[in-house]
């Protein structure tokens, strides 16, 4: 194994098709019109001395130490700013260019300390390489002078000499070793679009600056690591390499934190991980990051983690320790007398969004095939259900419509119910990129989220929404296309049934679905919905994108119609730059949908009442399948309280914390014989549990990731299971226990299966994946290479489905006792229910949750902020703190859900999505008033929970 | 049995009518028989019925027109 070293080009590639020769240093090479010569030269194998450019970024020409000298011109031209030209005879290295380079190479060294041997950065230093390359033997000039590297002078202060600046817990900020290069500027401003970073003076005073010269943790930095990246020097640095030193070998692996599904290199020394490095190959993220994946990794050596199967017989008691063998076993018994009492029905699974397909598919072919019922649900039931079910109705697969590339040709971006920048960080750079080279931005949406205005970029138009008017909202752009003849006549014609539009476009046209008419419910003002409407319609290409603040409503499925209905009466589907694009909360939700973890679905989407699906699966698996849709979590938790659901095996999930009205699933839970959690830390839900098994990071398992563009990513064991084994073994010890004949020796056979299986998988592989870095499903004999876009040549279902979209108003209103709106979301620094990132130093950016109130409702509360508040729905109430802030409208509060503490959810109500019992998390009618502690039921909770968390022989586990 | 998850099954039955409902008029009923055939587990089918037989109230009109293309789960 060594390092995965990457080219560093240094300018970002030219689109042009033309394509132009010139000869360098002899050598014929052709290229793509406005290739830098710097590129070109790359390309032939010819490295061209550089210190400010990278490809990552437009390039500089700052350093001066790139120059070439090009036949028949004067002078000496920087390679990274000069384009290539038809027939110039290039050479980058004659005499003039060495005694140039050289004394430009001196001048840095003059004012830099000569700290190598002690540097973090050796080894792994531009400058070092370049005063290597340049042949740099001396420097004749001294810090007598001025300079940045001494903090005295002479005995004097230098006021010159700034010190390190290590605010942020990740990476450190060492002025003294700056060369002043901007690369990290630009990355910031480029690659992150976050404009954190400047250069402040002019010639030797220049300097680079966070903020208005700020430490990095107070400024606007988001602690992406881009301008780490992208520093040659040791300037910035990871603090982890400063630990440890440089890496030896590297493995390229996926990111487990959100659905964008970053590639990263994990770059190792031995079995330590030294850091993860975004990968300039990885076809979602192009080379970019944010704080989770970058950093936010230490949660996998954090000593909360378990590490020892246990068990217990009542949740009352203390953990005992045992082997795995003896939880096998109890678990297998537990389950069988729970069956054979309670009858087949009574146990069920539940997969996770945060473990691979691989372990997912096990855990529902455990339940299929070992319990003999279709009792298999997933997380994605409380997040994306949804979009699987309204993009199947309207188009036939459950499934965004394109790539993240696709953002590059967009036109106008529609963003509804998400928060990019702090939900999909990484698209959000990529999308705030494109508003920057002038595409449009629509925000729908009840706060103002960050894009609404941000450095340079702006919303043309935000419509501030009452939470829970979605299919209003959408309803009335509707509206207003088709009555003012917007509609894409001909790609109506020919993608959709034109029967089925007539009889939808007459629906929307009623005066009823107008903006003006809809204003009294959705509270945005006709005028931009109109606006919105005709920008979306005639700006060119137009792409939605969504997320939970569509699918978490009583209406979220009629609103992801709503939304394809858009897509389609526009005719914004089938190329780059359009689409319907649901943006996946965890990193795994779109594979576990694929993987059929939900109860009347085998993997690929197929019912489980298809006879010609069950038989295959039935031949492969040697038994008889249930054609009976199964129980939904929220039915399985009903049912428990019943009393004919008594067992279930939950893994990677936290359906305590993650899921609506605490106390209801809490009674439920309560009400089992037989919970078992497989996860790495004792979650929530465990507070509940009778078996605890330990699981395994993404970092110490082989498997598939799919993200929220359908690409099946490789995950890559990078370090032994601490726990002992990868969670797809333990499933497979289980399901032996149980009786089941499994062998699988390695994740790729499980792969295999699927792809023997279920026909949009057919030519996934191990070999395959690595051969081709990724792909998109479908991946099959007709669509060898995957699938970057979908339904490209007419809809998977045939004709494009225009369905009704009624606004429904929710039964959660607004009244005396509970007269605010509550809606949640996340934040940047956490993901989920935090269980991870709580457990690194992202805590520094997001201590607590905090409830966001408008500075009117709070003053006729006599709330100051940073004031303890108690909210109260009729489901609970909590005390958290609050944030007075005019992003959210009177009448609206907000809040995360990341700290069990808070325990937003016992204010979340069990109302749900009408068509897939996905909860309505956005929309809770509440009260706020003062508070001076924590509620009795926090109190209760507390103790429960650390009752609940004792093990025999050990001192109370931390949380 | 519990009488809050049967008001449960009501509700989310009517949910469902409610949105069928606004479809055009002769797919309404087989689109709320198709989805409660769909996605409903036996239990739950079931309880819906034994509510029907015991006089249906509180259910939408279109559940009950829907109810004879829902198919009827085996006797537990
Ligand atoms: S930043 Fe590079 S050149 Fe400077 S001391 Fe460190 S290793 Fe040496
Ligand atoms: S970490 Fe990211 S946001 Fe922060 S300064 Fe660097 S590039 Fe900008
Ligand atoms: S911090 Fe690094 S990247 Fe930024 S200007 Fe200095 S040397 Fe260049
Ligand atoms: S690399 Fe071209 S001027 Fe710095």
């Amino acid at each position: 194994m060594s390092l995965v070293h990457e080219i560093n080009y240094g300018t970002p590639a030219s689109k042009s098709e033309k394509l132009v020769t010139l000869t360098i240093d002899g050598q014929e090479i052709s290229v793509p019109e406005g290739t830098s010569i710097m590129r070109a030269a790359m390309e032939a194998g010819i490295e061209v001395p550089k210190l400010c450019a990278s490809d990552m970024m437009d390039a500089f020409g700052s350093c001066r130490l790139c120059l070439v000298e090009i036949e028949g011109r004067a002078g000496m031209p920087a390679s990274c700013t000069t384009p290539v030209a038809q027939g110039i005879s290039v050479s980058t290295q004659t005499q003039r260019l060495k005694d140039v380079r050289r004394g430009v190479m001196e001048l840095y060294i003059s004012d830099h300390p000569l700290d190598c041997l002690t540097c973090a950065a050796n080894g792994d230093c531009e400058l070092q390489d370049m005063a290597g390359a340049v042949g740099l033997r001396d420097v004749r000039y001294g810090y007598d002078g001025s300079n940045h590297v001494k903090a005295r002078n002479n005995g004097e202060i230098n006021i010159q000499w700034a010190p390190k600046d290590e605010s942020n817990p990740y990476f450190t900020f060492d002025p003294a070793k700056c060369i002043v290069c901007s690369r990290c500027v630009r990355a910031c401003e480029e690659v992150q679009g976050t404009f954190a970073l400047t250069i402040s003076g002019r010639g030797f005073d220049s300097r680079v600056s966070a903020g208005m010269s700020e430490d990095f943790v107070s400024s606007e930095c988001v602690s992406c690591g881009a301008c780490v990246q992208a520093c040659p020097t040791a300037t910035l640095t990871e603090k982890s390499v400063i630990e440890i030193g440089q890496p030896e070998h590297s493995v390229v692996t996926t990111c487990a934190y959100c659905g964008v599904g970053c590639s990263f290199k994990a770059e190792m020394r031995g079995e330590e991980l030294v850091r993860m490095v975004p990968w300039k190959d990885g076809q979602a993220n192009r080379g970019h990051s944010c704080v989770k994946g970058r950093f936010a990794y230490g949660y996998s050596s954090h000593k909360d983690r378990i590490l020892n199967p246990m068990i217990r017989d009542k949740i009352s008691d203390p953990w005992r320790e045992v082997t795995w063998e003896e939880a096998y076993a109890h678990v297998a018994s537990e389950f069988r007398r729970i069956q054979y009492q309670y009858g087949r029905d009574s146990v069920g699974g539940i997969t996770s969004s945060r473990c691979t397909n691989e372990e997912t598919y096990l855990v529902q072919k455990l339940v299929r095939a070992g319990f003999g019922n279709n009792n298999v649900d997933t997380c994605a039931r409380v997040c994306h259900s949804p979009t699987g079910y309204g993009l199947n109705q309207t188009f036939g697969t459950s499934a965004g419509t394109q790539n993240f590339d696709s953002v590059e040709h967009t036109d106008v971006a529609i963003i509804i119910g998400a928060n990019p920048t702090d939900g999909h960080p990484v698209f959000a750079s990529r999308l705030k990129k494109r508003l920057r080279e002038g595409a449009k931005l629509i925000v729908i949406d009840p706060r103002r989220i960050d894009l609404v205005r941000s450095a340079h970029v702006e919303a043309s138009y935000h419509l501030p929404i009452k939470p829970g008017t979605n299919v209003a909202i959408l309803t009335a752009l509707a509206h207003v296309i088709v009555t003012e003849g917007l509609a894409d006549e001909a790609f109506i014609r020919e993608r959709c049934d034109w029967s089925e539009f007539e009889d939808w476009a007459a629906f929307v046209a009623e005066p009823y679905h107008s903006p003006e008419a809809t204003e009294a419910h959705t509270g945005v003002a006709a005028e931009l919905v109109r606006g919105a409407a005709r920008l979306y319609a005639t700006g060119g290409n137009g792409a939605i994108y969504y997320g939970l603040g569509v699918t978490e409503h009583s209406q979220g499925s009629t609103t992801v119609m709503a939304i394809a209905n858009l897509a389609m009466v526009t005719g914004n589907i089938g190329r780059p730059g359009v689409g319907v694009n649901p943006l996946r909360g965890q990193n795994n939700v779109q594979g576990s949908c694929d993987m059929g973890s939900f109860p009347h679905e085998l993997p690929g989407y197929r019912h489980i009442s298809d006879d010609a699906t069950r038989e295959t699966f039935e031949k492969l698996w040697g038994v008889t399948l249930n054609n009976e849709p199964g129980l939904r979590i929220p039915n399985m938790l009903d049912a428990a309280v019943d009393g004919t659901f008594k067992g279930l095996y939950i893994q990677g999930e936290d359906i305590l914390q993650s899921d609506p009205d605490t106390k209801h699933v809490a009674a439920g839970l309560a009400a089992m014989e037989c919970v078992v959690v497989q996860d790495l830390f004792l979650n929530e839900t465990a507070n509940y549990a009778h078996v605890f098994l330990p699981g395994s990071t993404f970092l110490e398992k082989d498997g598939t990731f799919t993200n929220a563009e359908r690409r099946i990513n490789r995950v890559r064991k990078v370090m032994r299971p601490k726990n002992g084994y990868a969670d797809w073994e333990v499933t497979q010890k289980l399901a032996q226990a149980m009786g089941l004949d499994w062998n699988y020796g390695h994740p790729s056979e499980i792969m295999d299966e699927i792809a023997a299986t279920t026909p949009t998988f057919a030519l996934v592989s191990y070999d395959y994946l690595d051969e081709m870095g990724s792909v998109q499903w479908p991946c099959n004999e007709k669509a060898p290479l995957g699938s970057p876009i979908m339904h490209v040549d007419g809809f998977v279902r045939g004709k494009g489905k225009f369905i009704r979209t009624e606004y429904v108003a929710t039964d959660e209103k607004t009244g005396p006792r509970f007269p605010l709106l509550l809606t949640t979301g996340r934040i940047l620094s956490h993901y989920n229910v935090g269980a991870q990132t709580r457990r690194t130093d992202n805590v520094v950016w997001h201590p607590e949750d905090r409830l966001e109130i408008h500075p009117h409702d709070a003053e006729q509360r006599g709330i100051r902020d940073g004031d303890w508040v108690r909210l109260a729905s009729r489901s609970g109430d909590t005390t958290l703190r609050a944030l007075i802030t005019d992003r959210v409208a009177p009448g609206v509060v907000y809040t995360t859900f990341h700290h069990p503490t808070t325990q937003a959810n016992v204010i979340t109500t069990d109302f749900s999505d009408w068509a897939t019992n996905c909860p309505e998390y956005k929309v809770t009618a509440v009260q706020v008033s003062p508070s001076n502690g924590p509620t009795d039921w926090q109190i209760d909770y507390d103790e429960q929970a650390r009752q609940s968390r004792r093990i025999a022989g050990k001192l109370e586990a931390a949380e | 049995m519990s009488a809050n998850t049967n008001a449960k099954l009501i509700y989310m039955a009517n949910q469902i009518a409610t949105f069928f409902q606004s479809q055009p008029a002769n797919e309404a009923a087989q689109g709320v028989a198709t989805h409660i055939n769909k996605y409903w587990e036996s239990r739950m089918r079931r309880k819906l019925f034994e509510h029907i037989e015991h006089g249906g109230e509180g259910l939408n009109p279109l559940v009950l027109e829907a109810a004879p293309k829902i198919r009827k789960p085996e006797a537990a």
